[in-house]
């Protein structure tokens, strides 16, 4: 099945400062109120515009710098289903998996798409469809890591381990 | 299709799979889990995982080196309950207060061995690289999954190579050839990257120096460093290890996806301006500068062979400054005590304490007042790091802390080698 997702683009070493500011990780928790500030310092539009199902498509080494998590949440919080960088920063590739959004290693899209285009995801098949009808691969991920994902994160799934349930 | 790196190589061996390649992501049961001051909250994650108990005991290491002995009350707290989760979890490796900082006291136990990996809630885990093991860095909630289940799932890193040829001149270290290539590389050039060294300057550095490189080398983003092992470090792990090991080397032809190169014979000292550990200039550029603390420590610099070297230094001088002393374990310590070192030290007028990080992470025992200007044998000189936001840090080798200490400002070591 292919979903529909808006995207929302932008370029190389953006860091996990203006993808949530470091001024609000230890008073905000709450999942709407990091959403309200997701990106703030980058594009003060996202917050205000970002709609459930709307996918980051940037460059090289997206969410450098810290390690906070937040800059997982809040996006997956503003309704963000999936990453698809060039290039992700080590610890925020983890993040990603770890807190349940999935990440995308496509070296090309950022430059061929814009902001406000729309792109098909086939999860099953493992592809990108663009509108033109071109095709890019998913890369995929091994079987343990998609179950973290499938699960949601690596604490639901530990709990689904270890407290039964699914 | 061509050779292996040694992460490859590494990462293969801790999948139980025969061969990986830089990209694949893969499900790794490593050697070694540590953590340290942190175990109290890794402790409540792994208690919302609903796992029953930690999977591998035997393959758990806790010190407690961040803020020892307890500073504060709620210190002391958060040390009990990791004492009292040691006990309920049958963790032998246990270390308590004042046996030293985690990484020094792991090689000094010889509980890490090459070619095996080690995982650590600790982002100079890399440092483990200097006997040629894999050591990379993780998050908590890692870490509680590590003891929940055993395994962490990790991409295989491209890696980039380091050659270093020559001989180091006198008075300039591994701490200054450190320096130097985060000079070169920059905060994030090895990010995401196995940073794997080569070159006949290797095998002249002696074990204390090696440890070094792949624990400074951290600040580069990399996450993991590695240090061809020789017969010296076979030597040295012969009367210690509990268990066989098999070292690994890259294939010569691997890929590497950068290839740096280093002539060690004309480096002169370097130094760490605040606050970037790669924001380095030569000694020379800065001689004068004013420094109120000295500090002669840490995982990077804590060593024997670095207290001898300040000993060097000092030997029938007198500081003027506050030089501050952290030997990196009990047993760094205790060669300090029977050598002499510490005599000289404290003769000099050195302040002496408790094996562990001191005031490396700001919680204790040398935090300096606003403005107080430090230079320290350490790693990281981010603004605050030191616990004290506008106190600047310098980060040099252990020569350039003791001869800074003698000059009460930034100086050179080489006017006090004779
Ligand atoms: S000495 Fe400093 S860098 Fe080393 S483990 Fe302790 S706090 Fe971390």
């Amino acid at each position: 099945m292919i979903t529909l997702h808006r995207c929302w683009v932008y370029g190389d070493d953006v860091n996990t400062d203006v993808i949530f500011p470091g001024k609000y990780t230890y008073t905000l928790t709450a999942p709407d109120e990091l959403a309200a500030h997701a990106l703030e310092d980058l594009d003060p539009a996202f917050a205000q515009e970002v709609q459930p199902g709307d996918v980051i498509v940037a460059g090289r080494n997206w969410g450098c710098g810290s390690s906070r998590e937040q800059a997982v949440t809040a996006l997956k919080a503003a309704g963000v289903a999936a990453i698809i960088a060039a290039s992700f920063s080590r610890i925020y590739f983890r993040n990603c998996i770890n807190q349940g959004l999935l990440p995308i290693v496509c070296p090309e899209l950022h430059r061929l798409v814009r902001t406000g285009d729309q792109i098909g995801i086939d999860r099953a098949a493992g592809q990108i469809v663009l509108q033109d009808g071109r095709v890019f691969p998913i890369p995929p991920l091994s079987p343990s890591v998609q179950a973290i994902l499938d699960a949601g994160g690596l604490l639901p799934m530990l709990q689904r381990r270890f407290k039964g349930g699914a | 299709m061509s050779g292996c790196t040694f992460a490859e190589k590494a990462l293969a061996r801790a999948a139980g799979l025969p061969a990986v390649r830089a990209g694949d992501i893969v499900d790794v049961t490593p050697d070694v889990v540590l953590s340290h001051d942190n175990s109290a909250a890794i402790r409540r994650i792994f208690a919302e995982t609903g796992a029953p108990r930690i999977a591998y005991p035997d393959r758990v290491v806790i010190t407690l080196d961040h803020a020892v002995p307890a500073p504060t009350s709620r210190h002391a707290q958060n040390h009990a309950e990791i004492r009292q989760w040691v006990q309920e979890q049958g963790i032998r490796h246990f270390f308590d207060v004042g046996r030293g900082i985690c990484h020094q006291v792991l090689g000094e136990e010889a509980l890490i061995l090459p070619g095996e990996t080690i995982l650590g809630a600790d982002s100079h885990t890399t440092h483990h690289g200097w006997l040629g093991a894999f050591g990379a860095g993780v998050g908590r909630t890692e870490l509680a999954a590590l003891w929940a289940t055993g395994q962490l799932w990790l991409r295989v890193p491209e890696a980039a190579r380091i050659t270093l040829t020559g001989r180091l001149a006198p008075g300039v270290t591994a701490k200054d050839v450190g320096l130097r290539l985060l000079r070169e590389i920059g905060a994030d050039g090895a990010l995401y990257r196995s940073l794997e060294f080569a070159g006949d300057a290797l095998s002249a550095l002696s074990l204390d120096e090696r440890a070094v490189l792949p624990n400074l080398l951290a600040e580069s983003g990399a996450k993991n460093v590695y240090l061809p092992p020789d017969q010296a470090v076979f030597d040295y792990l012969e009367p210690r290890r509990t268990r066989d090991y098999v070292p690994l080397y890259p294939d010569p032809d691997a890929t590497y996806v950068a290839d740096y190169h280093l002539d060690v014979s004309d480096l002169p000292p370097q130094i760490a301006l605040p606050h970037r550990p790669d924001q380095v200039v030569d000694l020379g550029d800065v001689l004068g500068q004013p420094v109120h603390q000295a500090f002669l420590g840490t995982c990077t610099n804590g060593r024997f062979e670095d207290l001898q070297a300040a000993a060097q230094i000092v030997r029938g001088r007198q500081v003027r400054c506050r030089l501050l002393v952290i030997p990196a374990s009990a047993q760094v310590l205790r060669q300090a005590v029977q050598t002499g070192v510490l005599d000289t030290l404290l003769a000099a007028g050195a302040t002496i304490s408790t094996p562990g990080c001191g005031p490396c992470m700001g919680n204790h025992m040398g935090v300096p007042a606003p403005e107080e200007a430090t230079i320290s044998s350490g790693n990281r000189n981010f603004r605050g790091r030191m616990g004290t936001p506008d106190a600047p840090i310098y980060l040099a080798s252990p020569y350039v802390v003791a001869a800074s200490a003698l000059a009460g400002c930034i100086a050179d070591p080489r006017e006090y080698l004779s």
